[in-house]
């Protein structure tokens, strides 16, 4: 799976404006409702249920990564978006670490295998020191969308 | 003690698959061991120790991965890693898998 499958390109927002774990979480939800992929009535649920899976561990995986994530009956694929925060946010890390980049992802409750997938096409992307590097950097939605579709292409990874 | 890495083969039970929850869970549990723990496919073993390497393996319900454990607790890492998959990282414990408590 590539990032092209499942990152809506009008939802991409760099240069987060959240300083809190759950503004974040609002803020890339939101992006969603504006990019048209998510239902408005649907948008408080969301929220809740991405707040509820973080109860359960923190989805801060490290190297100021985070994934947070529910399975929502409302939407019909897997849907998602990227946003970086430049100075970072306290996200719980399992690290410690503040996270900077954001993988936010949505899925229908009976695509498990979506789902993982997704996880890794961005996971095995992120262990790139580069691509991690350069996506912290990015300023603009424009930039992220251009790194996203370079490693789509192969350019980070080798194996 | 143990010169050579021990080995085994353990498969992933839980619908879900090996998500982020259960990544952590094998994380946690594989710190608690001072052995090197590696995982995954025949030919792409990766570090246990860690989530970003563990959820590169994608791996789905049903999927067999290589668990290897080198040092002097292999033989309880390998013990305690692989109850966890047996046990499908209690993923079910969610609600629909939660069954009234009976006394019979």
């Amino acid at each position: 799976m590539k990032f092209a499958d499942f990152i809506t390109t009008k939802a991409i927002r760099a240069e987060l404006k959240s300083h809190t774990k759950e503004d974040v979480i609002k803020e890339l939800v939101q992006a969603l409702l504006d990019a048209g992929e998510i239902d408005a009535d649907q948008q408080e649920d969301i929220i809740a249920s991405i707040m509820k899976r973080e109860e359960l561990g923190s989805t801060g995986i490290g190297r100021g990564v985070a994934v947070p994530h529910t399975k929502h009956p409302s939407v019909e694929k897997l849907v998602g978006t990227v946003g970086v925060s430049e100075e970072g946010v306290d996200f719980d890390s399992l690290d410690g670490e503040r996270v900077q980049l954001f993988f936010l992802l949505i899925s229908p409750p009976e695509r498990p295998g979506d789902h993982l997938r997704a996880l890794e096409n961005i996971s095995r992307q992120l262990r790139d020191e580069t691509f991690c590097r350069f996506l912290k950097q990015s300023k603009t939605a424009d930039d992220i969308h251009q790194l996203l579709e370079e490693a789509d292409d192969n350019q980070f990874v080798s194996g | 003690m143990n010169k050579s890495p021990l080995s085994r083969t353990v498969t992933v039970r839980n619908p879900e698959g090996l998500h982020a929850r259960p990544a952590d869970m094998l994380v946690r549990t594989a710190n608690k061991f001072g052995s090197t723990i590696m995982i995954g496919k025949d030919n792409e073993l990766v570090d246990c120790k860690s989530i970003l390497s563990l959820l590169t393996l994608g791996a789905t319900q049903g999927t067999k991965l290589t668990l290897t454990a080198d040092g002097n607790d292999a033989s309880d890492a390998l013990d305690s890693i692989a109850a966890l998959f047996e046990a499908g990282f209690d993923d079910n414990k969610q609600p629909k898998g939660i069954q009234p408590a009976v006394d019979s």
